[in-house]
Parts: C-alpha cells; structure tokens; sequence
C-alpha cells in the first residue's frame, strides 16, 4: 500500500451535484486522493459512481461543486488540466476497425504528444499492458480481456498524474482481472493517483487504500478498509441460501440473540452477528420452525460488503 | 483545429477500412452511371421518323406541306417521307408499323385554306410510335397555324374593304406575300441552346450527386457511432476544445465528399466519355454539392437518436431528393410544378449547373447554381450544428 505524501492533493471534489431531470444522480460529494493513493468509489450499479468519474473526467458538467486536480481548477473547458487525467471509462471505448498500435497513436497525439513521443510511449504501452505481438491486428479482432488491457492502456500513454479507472473490470475472465488488478497495484506503487469505481468488494480491498462507499449519489461513509469495517464492530456475516417465506422469516430473525441486522434478497438472506459462529445454532432452530428450508450456510469475517450492508440496509448486489 | 483534423483523419482510416464506403462512394455510382447510360443511352440518340404523305388535293397549299415543311425536315435528317396511294394504304403502312404515322390532306385543302374554310390535315398515328404520332401531330398544329397567321395577315391588310371590290390578282399576291414573310415550319437542335447534357454526362452527373449523399453520411453519423461504443466520453475528456469533435465528423464528411466525386468526375470523363464541361465550373459546382450534401445529411443525424436510425433516415432522403431532383430523370426538363418544386433540391441546382457549363459557360455560369448549394448548406448545417452540438456539450 502507498502512503500520502503530497500536502496538495491529486483531486480535490467539494459538493459535487449533478441532476437528471428529477433524479438526483449525485448530491454533494466531497472526497480528496493524494499523490500515490488508491482511491476506489464502491457501491452498486446506479449508486452514482460513474456520475462522479464523469464530472471528475470533464466529460460531465457538474451543477454545482467544483473538482480541482493538482489544485488546478477543472472544468470541461480546461484542456490544460485535463491533460493531467487518465480517462478509463466503463465501456471498451476503442475503434474496433483500427489496430491497437492505431489506437493508441490516435490518442496519443490527441492528448498533445509529439509524433517522436508519440511513437516511444505506444511502444512503451504496448509492452506494460502485454499487446506489443498483436499491435498490428485490429482491435475487433482482439479477446475481451485484451481489449480491457488496450483500454486502461490508452488511459497511461500521457503518463497521467492522475488515473481514473470506471470497472475496469467488468465482464473480464478471472484471468485477466487479476492482470488488471495488478498492473493497477503497480501504478499506484509508481505514484500516480488513482480513483478506482467498482461493484465488487473483492476489488476495493486489495487496491484502495482508502474507500468511499456511495449510494444513491450520496457519499455515506468513507475512510480505510480497517476504519470501514470498525464501523460495524467487527460484526461476523451469515449468508444463507434458503426456500420458504423468506421475509416472515427474517422477522424472526431478527428477535434471535446476537442478530443485529437481517437483509432478504433473492432466495437468499444475510445477517450480521456479534458472533456469527455462537448465533448459527439459534439460527438455524429459527428458520427451521419458519418452515425455511436452507439450502447453504457461510459465515464471513467483517469486510466492506458487511459495511454496505450496515451502512444502506442493502446489498451491493442489489 | 489540430485535434479536429486528426479526427478526421481516424475517421477517413476507418472508413478506408470499411469497404462499404467505397462501395457507396465510387463503386456503386459508378457502374450504375455505367449501366443507366447502356440502357437509356442508345435510346436518346434520335433516329429519323418515319412518315408518309395521302395528297388528295393536289392544290398549291398541299404542296406547300410536302414540299416544303416535310421536305425540308427531310432534308435536315428529323424525317423520312414517302408517298401513299390513298387514304387505305396510309392505313395499312400505320397499322404495319412502316411509318410513325400518316399525313392526309383532304380533297378541296387548298381551296378552303384560301375561301377561308374550315380546313384540316389528318394524321393516322401508328400507335406503336406515340412520340412520332405526337411530332407528327405538333408539324401539322404548326402548319395550322402558319395558315391561319397568313390568313389574319391577309385579313388586315383588306380591313374595310369590301372583298368583292378586290381583283382576284390582286387578292392572290397580298395571300402569296403574307404566305412568304415566314418559313412554314423550322426544325432545329435546340440541345445546345436549351443546355441539355449528352446522356452519358447525365448518367454520370446524376449517380454521383445521389450517392454523394450517402458518402457524406459516414462523416456526420459517426459522432453517433462514436456515442454508442462510447468513444465519444474519451474524446470528450481529452484535452482538445469540444467543438473540434464536431469539426472533425464535419472535416471527414467534406473529405469523403470532395474525393468521392473527384474520383467519378475523373472516371467517367476517361471511362465513358462524359463531358463535365469547365473544370473550374465543376469545381465549384461539386465543392456546393458537397457542402449541401454535407449539410442536409448532418442536419438528419441531428434529429436520429442512433446512427442505424439516421442511416435509415438519410437513405429516405437521399432517395427522395435524387428522385425529385432529376439525379434518374431530368425533371427540369418536364416542366411545370414538378420541375419547380424540384428546385428545392441540391441535385436539381447540380444538374442545372452542370446544363449552364455545357452550353458552354464558363466557370461564372456555375455560380447561381454553387450560390443555391452553398445555401442549402448554410441553412441545414447550422441548424444541424446546434442539434449536434448538444452531443458534445457537458
């Protein structure tokens, strides 16, 4: 994990706000990432994350709040200070009809790299992200996982200060998630800033080294992994997968010693316990006098999807 | 301006890549031009009619007709004339299909021509040949006419005078001077004075300026493209002023445009002998259909949601403004309402410009026909440049 160093932060985001007709997709979201610092905005689909990276990106206006970056001031208008950030968004945004190398050039140039340095830092990318054998081929010819790796690739050709990642990723085999997840370890190692969006806890554990958890555009907690998990008192969690009336169940549940809170989602419950280990036997007496009938049982150690769970009542596949 | 044209140099790549829009851009017009002028070709080229004479009448104005005004179309190549017995045997070389059709000039023409009578030449149409039935219709309407002009002639210069104090010499020489004053029928090739273009500069003229607007196109659209495999988010978060992403699409359709037709241009004179006329006037002309072309298909992007919607939209209008246009049929030369209301396309201006260079005008007579061009352009593109720009605005 790396360590803050720099008084002046990489991002600063004061109040942003940004309104979809009467939705509010974001309401007043603050945070701060320092130089070399991990970041990762964690909450489920439709929570706002990509709302924030929007606006913090300049793609995105926001309608109130103000974001700067190296303590520039940042705004869709600002070229010079976007060139400080490495984009990443959630979708493969490649041109499928042109090569790797083509892409990457394309875009090098387009963040105001020389042709030399242009033609140097493809390469150099090219190696990082392991496509230098297949840079001639088109990119619709590439694997998903390959075109995920071209894709954080173009995000590092300016050599960013600071990089933001959307679910990198997302629909990626276990494979190349891990070589993403690693080659993000080694940037922030290196570094640069990041500010990391994802859906799975798994994901924010072993990158951030700071967590906000977000929810309905609204940033509700934030802090370290071990200052995030404290808030729920180090409380154990029991997943049951289940059939029967889940909800009537959970009622009862929630009358048993050692049970502090009881979520129902699809077939399934979840429970946070002072001792998940000493409540599973009531628990389990419980259900079976409910007519549940439980189909599996797992007890997890205290981690951000308890967290979530404790701080929305729902979730983060919900 | 930088970032504008290396997006629109991406673009251009990718479209080079994309075959289709070769296809759509020289491929196609082309050998539809190619196919338009094999067909149609042959048939605008005009080969004589084919018409015989019933004389009946045997007087001096009969003879006037045959002689003179069949004669002298004879003559000049528009008609072949021969001779019929009668009125059954002009019957039977229509019904054949030997002539285009039959002149009859009843018994007593010339008699009632000069007492003032009501007199008529009859045509028998062969009715596999209605456009020689119709020119052979127009000659005796014509004759008609030259008559009766004679006859007010005469008429005016005797007003107030009794006719039967006139002496019959002297009545005959006002008739024969009156007769004389004009040629009873002139056959001439109005092509170069009407400014038509040969078929082959048609077909070509006409297939490229349609498909122009489908090459243009896959400049314009492609900011759809771009926002829907989300390609758009990172050019938007690059460091480059938002306008040159617009500027770029609009650079690459204007490029796609300009080289598409200069292909053709090119082509078609070497391939098919098609004669543009004025280099720089054609320059002009296809620099203002590219601009229209340009600007109306940008200005449907604007109003689709996805790029399959505004290709599908544009096509629509592509077709329809190619039709009314005259890109297949010259409806200019219909005349009436149509070819006015076609005036509200760019391709009937192209065409009509190209018509001007080929009666031999030089580059200035392109220019009424670039002005309405560029102002087609002006209209839809900026109103297409404010739709579109809501796509890039934060």
């Amino acid at each position: 994990m790396a360590v803050r160093m720099d008084v002046t932060p990489a991002l600063r985001c004061r109040g942003l706000r940004r309104r979809y007709g009467d939705l509010i997709a974001v309401d007043g979201v603050s945070f701060e990432i320092a130089l070399g610092e991990t970041y990762g905005l964690l909450g489920p689909n439709g929570a706002g994350k990509t709302t924030v990276i929007s606006m913090v990106a300049g793609v995105l206006r926001a309608d109130a709040g103000e974001v700067s970056v190296a303590g520039q001031p940042m705004t869709p208008r600002t070229p010079a200070v976007k060139a400080r950030i490495g984009y990443v968004p959630q979708d493969v945004a490649l041109y499928p009809d042109l090569s790797g190398r083509e892409n990457l050039r394309f875009f090098a140039r387009l963040y105001g790299l020389s042709r030399a340095e242009a033609r140097s830092r493809v390469a150099e990318v090219l190696e990082t992200i392991g496509l230098a054998e297949r840079a001639r081929d088109p990119v619709g010819e590439y694997s998903g996982g390959m075109k995920r790796r071209l894709n954080i690739g173009v995000g590092l050709l300016h050599q960013p200060r600071l990089l933001i990642l959307d679910e990198p990723t997302v629909g990626v085999d276990p494979q190349s998630r891990n070589a993403i997840l690693a080659s993000v370890e080694a940037l922030a190692t290196g570094g640069m800033a990041v500010l990391y969006t994802t859906h799975y806890m798994e994901e924010a554990q072993r990158l951030c080294d700071r967590v906000g958890v977000i929810d309905n555009g609204r940033l509700v907690a934030e802090g370290t992994v071990r200052e995030l998990t404290a808030l729920v008192g180090e409380h154990d969690r029991v997943v049951l997968a289940a059939d029967g009336d889940l909800p009537a169940a959970a009622e009862k549940l929630r009358t048993v010693a050692g049970v502090r809170e009881v979520s129902v989602g699809a077939g399934r419950l979840e429970l946070l316990c002072g001792d998940g280990r000493a409540a599973l036997p009531e628990i389990l007496a419980c259900l079976a006098s409910a007519g549940v009938a439980v189909r599996s049982v797992e007890l997890r150690e205290p981690d951000l999807e308890a967290v979530f769970l404790h701080l929305t009542g729902k979730s983060l596949r919900d | 301006m930088g970032a504008a044209l290396r997006i629109a140099g991406k673009d251009l790549r990718e479209r080079v890549r994309d075959r289709s829009a070769l296809l759509m851009a020289i491929v196609l017009p082309l050998v539809l031009a190619f196919i338009y002028d094999l067909i149609f070709g042959s048939a605008a080229i005009p080969r004589p009619f084919d018409y015989a004479v019933v004389d009946l009448d045997g007087g001096e104005v009969a003879r006037v007709f045959v002689t003179d005004v069949l004669g002298e179309a004879e003559k000049q190549g528009y008609v072949t004339v021969r001779t019929a017995s009668g009125v059954t045997a002009g019957e039977e070389l229509a019904a054949d299909g030997a002539v285009d059709a039959v002149f009859v000039l009843p018994a007593g023409f010339t008699a009632a021509v000069r007492s003032a009578a009501p007199a008529e030449v009859e045509v028998i149409g062969n009715v596999d040949s209605p456009t020689g039935v119709d020119v052979a219709r127009s000659i005796a309407r014509s004759y008609a006419a030259e008559i009766d002009a004679s006859r007010l002639a005469v008429a005016a210069v005797l007003a107030g005078r009794d006719h039967a104090d006139v002496p019959e010499r002297e009545l005959a020489a006002i008739a024969q001077k009156a007769a004389a004053a004009t040629r009873p029928l002139v056959l001439e090739d109005v092509s170069a004075r009407e400014k038509i273009l040969d078929t082959q500069t048609y077909f070509a003229a006409g297939m490229a300026v349609f498909f122009l607007f489908f090459t243009v196109q896959f400049g314009v659209s492609s900011l759809l493209d771009e926002r829907a495999q989300g390609t758009l988010a990172r050019l938007l978060a690059a460091p480059i002023p938002r306008v040159s992403v617009l500027a770029g699409k609009l650079i690459a359709s204007l490029a796609l445009g300009l080289l598409s037709m200069t292909v053709l241009v090119v082509a078609t004179t070497v391939l098919m002998g098609a004669a543009w006329g004025n280099p720089i006037g054609v320059a002009l002309l296809v620099l203002g259909g590219v601009l229209a072309a340009t600007g109306v298909t940008a200005l449907v992007a604007s109003l689709a949601r996805t790029a399959d919607q505004a290709g599908g939209w544009q096509a629509v209008i592509a077709v329809v403004l190619g039709l009314l246009g005259g890109a297949f049929i010259p409806i200019s030369q219909v005349g009436g309402f149509v070819a006015t209301l076609s005036l509200v396309t760019p391709h009937a201006w192209f065409m009509r410009g190209l018509a001007e260079l080929a009666g031999g005008g030089g580059p200035g007579a392109a220019l009424p026909a670039t002005a309405a061009m560029v102002g087609f352009s002006v209209v839809t593109g900026a109103v297409a440049v404010i739709r579109l720009g809501k796509v890039v605005r934060p």
